[in-house]
């Protein structure tokens, strides 16, 4: 793969709504925070997509290891006490 | 002249400009330098064609014959488009680019503000939308301007030679003739002279943060706004009515 000439690469994160969490919608090019924003903006945002952006330059993430995901992942395959599938729900109640 | 007629004329100056420029930008898709930029000068094309749109369709009601935004836009001739020459300039370079949507947008911006407030309350309307998309590209032109001018050697020869050969584009912005001061009287429209005080003010500001000079005022050119244009509106007309001229009142 040739070098990536077109500036660094940001993560952008988009809100669709306030309270809501924001939600990885793909990256951009930028040389800058200002023109990450407003790539950010015009190339996620179009069709109203969102209410607020977090724009991260993608060096600043540390990712996980693929070939570490047996050891971080698996553990929890058999662990179904984890999930709150035991609880009797109220009568009327949608959410608990 | 009737008030119609001065505010028919009005409405098409303002479409004219956001039409003709909007189709500048447009002939950027797939040519920028890349794709973040690509969307950028093409929303803001289609931010500019639709607020094309809305004055269209006003004027149209407003000459009362019967004709629809498309007609105006599609079918009328060269010199029946009164846009600024600056918006009929072609693309050029980036650089170029930029400093025609500089001091395009930047004149919008106190423009608009102002037409925030006519007493034609369709024409405050529309400004009350257009203001928002106006914010954006004002910004998304002075971040560039100084971007390239406090850039590279390469990229500040480029922005300034950009500004210098647009300078002269910029004197007809503010030109009042007897329509607009009609207009003006009934608070339909809005005064130049405070705009150009506010203009000249701005992109001083940002030419001077883009370490970059301010021309002098020098000749500057004129007709745009009566019908008379450079040689490149005729050839942007061409290729943008071909198809109601090759095939009139053409369907999907």
């Amino acid at each position: 793969m040739g070098k990536d000439t077109q500036l660094n690469i940001w993560e952008v994160f988009i809100q669709s709504k306030s309270g809501l969490p924001y939600i990885h919608a793909g990256s951009i090019h930028a040389s800058d925070e200002k023109m990450a924003m407003q790539n950010a903006r015009d190339t996620y945002t179009r069709r109203g997509e969102g209410t607020s952006i977090w724009v991260v330059p993608s060096s600043c993430i540390t990712a996980s290891n693929p070939g570490d995901s047996e050891m971080l992942f698996d553990p929890s395959n058999d662990k179904i006490y984890r999930h709150p599938t035991f609880y009797v729900m109220p009568e009327g109640a949608t959410n608990i | 002249m009737k008030k119609e007629e001065a505010l028919f004329k009005y409405l098409l100056r303002l479409a004219d400009d956001s039409l003709i420029l909007g189709h500048r930008l447009s002939e950027w898709c797939s040519k920028a330098p890349f794709i973040e930029e690509d969307l950028a000068l093409t929303n803001i094309s289609l931010d500019m064609i639709g607020r094309t749109e809305a004055l269209l369709t006003y004027a149209a009601v407003v000459e009362g014959k019967n004709q629809t935004a498309d007609d105006l836009a599609y079918r009328r001739p060269e010199q029946n488009y009164y846009n600024h020459l600056l918006c009929e300039q072609p693309n050029g370079d980036f650089a170029f680019t930029i400093a025609r949507q500089l001091f395009q947008s930047t004149f919008e911006f106190f423009l608009y503000s102002e037409l925030l407030k006519s007493k034609d309350e369709t024409l405050a309307a529309i400004a009350s939308k257009s203001i928002k998309e106006i914010k954006y590209h004002l910004q998304h032109a002075s971040d560039w301007t100084i971007r390239l001018g406090d850039g590279t050697e390469e990229s500040k020869i480029r922005m300034q030679k950009a500004v210098n050969e647009l300078w002269m584009f910029t004197g007809e912005l503010f030109e009042m003739d007897e329509i607009e001061n009609a207009l003006l009287k009934s608070a339909f429209a809005v005064d130049l002279v405070p705009i150009k005080i506010q203009w000249q003010n701005k992109i001083q500001q940002i030419l001077t943060e883009a370490t970059l000079i301010v021309p002098e005022d020098d000749y500057m050119q004129t007709g745009g706004r009566n019908g008379i244009h450079s040689e490149y509106l005729g050839h942007l007309l061409c290729e943008m009515q071909y198809l109601q001229r090759a095939y009139p009142d053409a369907k999907w």
